[in-house]
């Protein structure tokens, strides 16, 4: 405990010498880690929730019959000609509008909180993107592939599992991180249906000193946020795809 | 639901005219933004095409920052950022003088900027499709830089752009909707004060979201006709 204050007085004297506001930064400081934290987890939750969601609807483009695939091209269509505003705004307030019908089929406890709402409303957002970059992974597959899977016995399902889906997803991955990074400066969003991510954290604290400074730091900590997962992601993918690399 | 498509007639009773309205600011402010945000990503695109390291430098460093950062957070320090510093201005002229920025201006330019940083890399990219050959035979058969741009260069960069572009304007479209939190009437201000009104959130904003996709319906319609154009004397592997 006392290492952690003597590093945050060392941090706030670094601050005093930069001439930035050390009274804004000791007041809301802790407040800004935890907006980053609850950018974090909504981001982490949604794309995560969605990827799982992208699949099926992915496989549902290609596979699936007349209905399926035109049900999923409907969705993706929806949710990516839409704004994320008002995609939240409709989950939100419109199960505000609903609450009676939501706390009857027991659902009301969920999206009472707006953190709910935004996790939602991301991730079937984002499972629109991700299931797109992963139709067209799919689809730029040699027909060989699949081909050559059947011929050795493999049931569809297992010719997806083992054959199309991994080569799809590593086609998709450079896409995929951009979606990632896409959702990390979309959920700022939130912040408008009073959740305290980043950027909610940021309007109290400037709606209370007034004091430009604040969006600096914001401008910053999204900056960090995204650079670091952009070569996070960079690592990543040359791992993953080092067999295609080679033999480029 | 004969009562809430009533709710949308035009006339003092309905918010058809209100959503009207606000549905075209939307599109004005969009149309108002994408000259700008072409202008600039174009200079930003020579910068980092230039021979100059500085120069591209600062062109890596400017799409680095308005590609990361929240659109609403890019709004916001434009919006407050550019009241407080034209409010300092003016106080050295006038004591106690009050600069209110106007949110239209802002959201333009808020918009321009992001756009910006995207489009560039979509003009890089085009700018660097076109050979260096197509100059060079421009110059030998005598045409000025202009003529060579106008004739030459520009035509076959327009084509490797336009997919790209008509991207960044559907990006754009939708981004616009953001403008309505520092408190323009756009389609969704418009929308979330009907909602106010009458409480019937999930209708209206279902209606709102309704009216962008007609809106992104008819730009792809309308890219799409000015990409067959622009590629009208471009002849594809398979013929068609």
């Amino acid at each position: 405990m006392e290492l952690l204050h003597a590093i945050g007085d060392g941090f706030l004297s670094v601050v005093g010498h930069l001439g930035l506001n050390t009274e804004l930064m000791e007041r809301y400081g802790p407040r800004f880690l935890d907006g980053v934290w609850v950018t974090l987890k909504l981001v982490g939750i949604s794309v995560f929730l969605g990827a799982l969601l992208a699949l099926p609807l992915a496989v549902a483009r290609v596979e699936g019959g007349k209905f399926l695939s035109r049900l999923a091209f409907g969705y993706s269509y929806f949710f990516r000609g839409t704004p994320l505003l008002a995609q939240t705004f409709l989950v939100y307030y419109g199960a505000g509008q609903f609450r009676e019908q939501l706390t009857d089929i027991g659902l009301w406890w969920f999206f009472r909180d707006a953190f709910n709402c935004a996790v939602f409303t991301f991730t079937l957002n984002t499972a629109a993107y991700q299931s797109e970059i992963l139709r067209g992974g799919i689809q730029s597959l040699p027909a060989g592939q699949v081909e050559a899977a059947f011929s050795l016995g493999l049931s569809r399902f297992l010719a997806y599992r083992k054959v199309v889906l991994p080569q799809a997803i590593a086609i998709g991955l450079r896409p995929l991180g951009n979606e990632l990074i896409l959702m990390i400066k979309s959920s700022a969003i939130a912040s408008v249906i009073t959740v305290y991510d980043l950027m909610g954290v940021t309007r109290l604290a400037f709606s209370r000193s007034y004091d430009m400074e604040v969006y600096l730091w914001a401008a910053v900590l999204y900056l960090l946020m995204v650079e670091v997962v952009r070569r996070v992601w960079d690592v990543l993918e040359r791992r993953l795809n080092r067999h295609l690399l080679i033999s480029r | 639901m004969l009562d809430l498509l009533r709710l949308l007639s035009f006339g003092p009773d309905g918010w058809g005219d209100e959503i009207a309205q606000g549905a075209l600011l939307t599109i004005e402010l969009a149309l108002a933004t994408l000259p700008v945000g072409i202008a600039i990503g174009l200079m930003i695109a020579l910068a980092k095409d230039s021979s100059s390291a500085i120069l591209r430098g600062l062109g890596n460093l400017y799409t680095t920052i308005f590609r990361g950062l929240p659109e609403l957070l890019t709004l916001f320090i434009v919006y407050y950022g550019g009241q407080m510093l034209l409010t300092e201005l003016a106080e050295h002229f006038v004591e106690g003088a009050h600069v209110e920025v106007n949110q239209f201006v802002a959201g333009v330019v808020a918009l321009g900027l992001v756009l910006g940083a995207f489009s560039s890399e979509v003009l890089l990219a085009a700018i660097r499709a076109v050979p260096k050959g197509q100059k060079e035979a421009a110059a030998a058969l005598g045409l000025s830089g202009w003529r060579t741009f106008r004739l030459v260069t520009f035509p076959q960069l327009w084509r490797v752009a336009l997919p790209g572009l008509s991207n960044n304007w559907m990006v754009l479209l939708k981004d616009t909707s953001l403008v309505s939190v520092i408190a323009i009437s756009d389609l969704m201000r418009q929308t979330a004060i009907a909602v106010g009104v009458t409480k019937q959130p999930f209708f209206f904003y279902l209606v709102a979201c309704l009216i962008y996709l007609v809106f992104s319906g008819a730009s792809s319609v309308v890219f799409g006709k000015l990409e067959d154009r622009a590629a009208r004397g471009f002849k594809r592997v398979g013929g068609h």
